[in-house]
């Protein structure tokens, strides 16, 4: 006997983020120009997928499309079931720039999001939502700083800490680590796996980090290069959680995989010079 | 940088301070030794303020930087006083020639050594002091420069953020901002009856241009990641307007209420020639009826300060108000 209840859940749950026939132009004209061309993507509930591909092959887009910042020309974006139509507390966005407001300090930063999503409930509880999370990225000490007072590294988990504090069913990551040194990004990766291993939300991830999204993805998604850019690969990463870095080199999986993705960049990277 | 400023020159050479080396005496008989017997006996001796503090400096081997900067900073009061005094010296070798009307520097501080003296005196509404001009035409310019600063900002948030109120309001101000001060003025006499209002909306009129296109520019370079965020956080409201738009935009309003402020004390001073009343642009224009040459070089003189004072307070908000960046 199949519950029919129970195979709508299960079905919403393995496309909790769906993706599907999706086209993005811009402009109009001569000076149109085609970023997406047919993009299907199916992301489970609690899957953490990293999408991968060189510059302007339209990651970006495909993100911002998910977090509703841009509306795709044709097809549908939908998140939990609903279609997304304008960007929301649903969907965090880690930005790529950190995009921190930089007249307000790390706890204001962070109560942004808090006030947007408990708008109702008293300032003491709010302040002690956004202290918990810039505890949670280890930022305790620096509460009342502004973000030119910050490295980079710091000023990217308060990012993230505003980020987790909308309890967000997607959380998007554009390239967050991206414009830091080798050494933090490592601990910032590190530090973000800790987290999601405690908490296992949906996440999709640009980056065009290769180590970055073996160590953190259940899955990978390759793009093509663009114009008109499209899913060219999705590579599973059957590595057992929770990973750490030194297991992750024993791994016989890991190399693999590497191997894989770097090919196929180096291979596309060659198509695009040439 | 203050705290640097705070260590140099009266510092450096306060004896009081303690130092590895004794300074003074044996500081002195280390400089290099003058040209003239003369005049080394002159520096001894005499006290020269501006001198002695260089005379108790280290050399410059001792620490080559800071006296290059103590050397600037002696410079950048010294060389004003020179050109100052240079000028004031071409003045008055100018007005004791034949012919010439213009007092000198001499003759008109002597003339109107009333007005320089005392600033409050009041002898009934047609002979009051200098500080009461000011006062009077300060308080017109705050009045209508108040105005004009909350209206121009209004406008200028409305027009940055609705292209359609740009594209309707854009060509109508850039029209009228072109339109000299005093050309408002019949307009206003026509529609206030009154001096004073007249004056006013002068200055209304004249301040507001750059606080509209100042602000509606800084409305408009609102950086993208500042939306997005705002978008995806839902700062909406009130929130978007305190927490995002009037920060994002605080250095553009600043300027433009900086470039207004300078552009409305150079107005009253023309307005009020003509409307009359208390107020610094009547003195000099009844100092002019009344052939007092003195009294308008000394009027336009505190014109000018106050005018530089006025720039120097609101650059002072500005810093205080614009954003550290990021």
């Amino acid at each position: 006997m199949r519950d029919p209840v129970a195979d709508k859940l299960a079905e919403n749950e393995a496309r909790f983020v769906d993706i599907s026939g999706v086209h993005k132009l811009f402009g109009s004209g001569k000076s149109r120009f085609h970023a997406l061309a047919g993009v299907d993507l199916r992301i489970a509930k609690g899957e953490f997928v990293s999408i991968i591909g060189h510059s302007g092959c339209g990651k970006s887009t495909l993100l911002n499309l998910v977090a509703g910042l841009y509306l795709p020309t044709t097809g549908t974006v939908a998140v939990n079931g609903k279609e997304v139509s304008a960007p929301g507390l649903d969907r965090a966005v880690v930005f790529q720039s950190h995009s921190l407001l930089p007249w307000l300090t790390v706890l204001e930063n962070v109560l942004v999001s808090v006030d947007s999503v408990h708008p109702g409930k008293p300032k003491e509880f709010r302040i002690a939502e956004a202290k918990r999370f810039v505890e949670m990225v280890h930022l305790g000490a620096h509460i009342h700083k502004k973000p030119g007072q910050l490295s980079g590294g710091m000023k990217q988990r308060v990012g993230i800490a505003r980020a987790f504090a909308a309890d967000p069913q997607v959380l998007l990551l554009d390239e967050p680590f991206g414009a830091l040194d080798a050494l933090t990004r490592g601990s910032m990766q590190d530090e973000l796996t800790t987290i999601w291993e405690s908490n296992r939300k949906t996440v999709m991830m640009i980056t065009h980090d290769v180590d970055e999204a073996v160590f953190l993805s259940d899955r990978i998604v390759l793009m093509s290069n663009g114009p008109a850019a499209t899913i060219a690969k999705v590579v599973d990463v059957p590595i057992p959680r929770p990973r750490t870095r030194e297991a992750l080199l024993e791994d016989s999986h890991y190399l693999e995989i590497r191997k894989e993705l770097l090919h196929y960049l180096i291979g596309t990277g060659h198509a695009a010079a040439a | 940088m203050i705290m640097d400023t705070g260590k140099s020159p009266a510092a450096a050479a306060s004896p009081v301070k303690p130092k590895p080396k004794p300074i003074g005496q044996h500081v002195i008989s280390e400089r290099p030794k003058p040209m003239l017997a003369g005049l080394n006996k002159m520096e001894t001796n005499m006290p020269k303020p501006l001198v002695k503090p260089a005379a108790l400096l280290p050399t410059p081997s001792e620490d080559p930087e800071r006296a290059a900067r103590i050397r600037d900073r002696a410079r950048t009061f010294i060389m004003p006083l020179v050109a100052i005094f240079f000028l004031c010296l071409f003045w008055e070798i100018y007005s004791s020639r034949d012919g010439v009307t213009l007092p000198g520097p001499i003759k008109t501080v002597t003339e109107s050594w009333k007005l320089i003296a005392h600033p409050w005196f009041d002898n009934g509404p047609n002979d009051k002091g200098l500080g009461w001009q000011l006062l009077s035409s300060l308080q017109r310019v705050a009045t209508g420069y108040s105005l004009a600063a909350v209206v121009g900002v209004l406008l200028g948030i409305i027009i940055g953020k609705s292209a359609m109120a740009f594209k309707a309001l854009d060509p109508i101000f850039q029209v009228l901002r072109t339109i000299p001060p005093l050309a408002w003025l019949p307009i206003s006499l026509a529609t206030f009856n009154q001096a004073n209002p007249s004056a006013i909306f002068v200055i209304f009129i004249t301040a507001i241009w750059p606080i509209i296109i100042n602000t509606s520019v800084g409305i408009m370079r609102i950086p993208a990641d500042y939306e997005n965020v705002a978008r995806v956080y839902r700062l909406t409201g009130h929130r978007y307007f305190f927490k995002v738009m009037l920060p994002s935009a605080a250095p553009y309003i600043f300027t433009g209420l900086r470039i207004s402020i300078g552009m409305a004390w150079l107005a009253i001073v023309a307005a009020e020639m003509l409307t009359g009343g208390v107020g610094i642009g009547f003195f000099i224009w009844d100092s002019w009826n009344s052939s007092r040459m003195s009294d308008i070089i000394v009027s336009v003189f505190y014109v000018g300060l106050v005018g530089l004072l006025l720039d120097r307070i609101m650059a002072k908000i500005a810093t205080l108000f614009g954003t550290s960046g990021d």
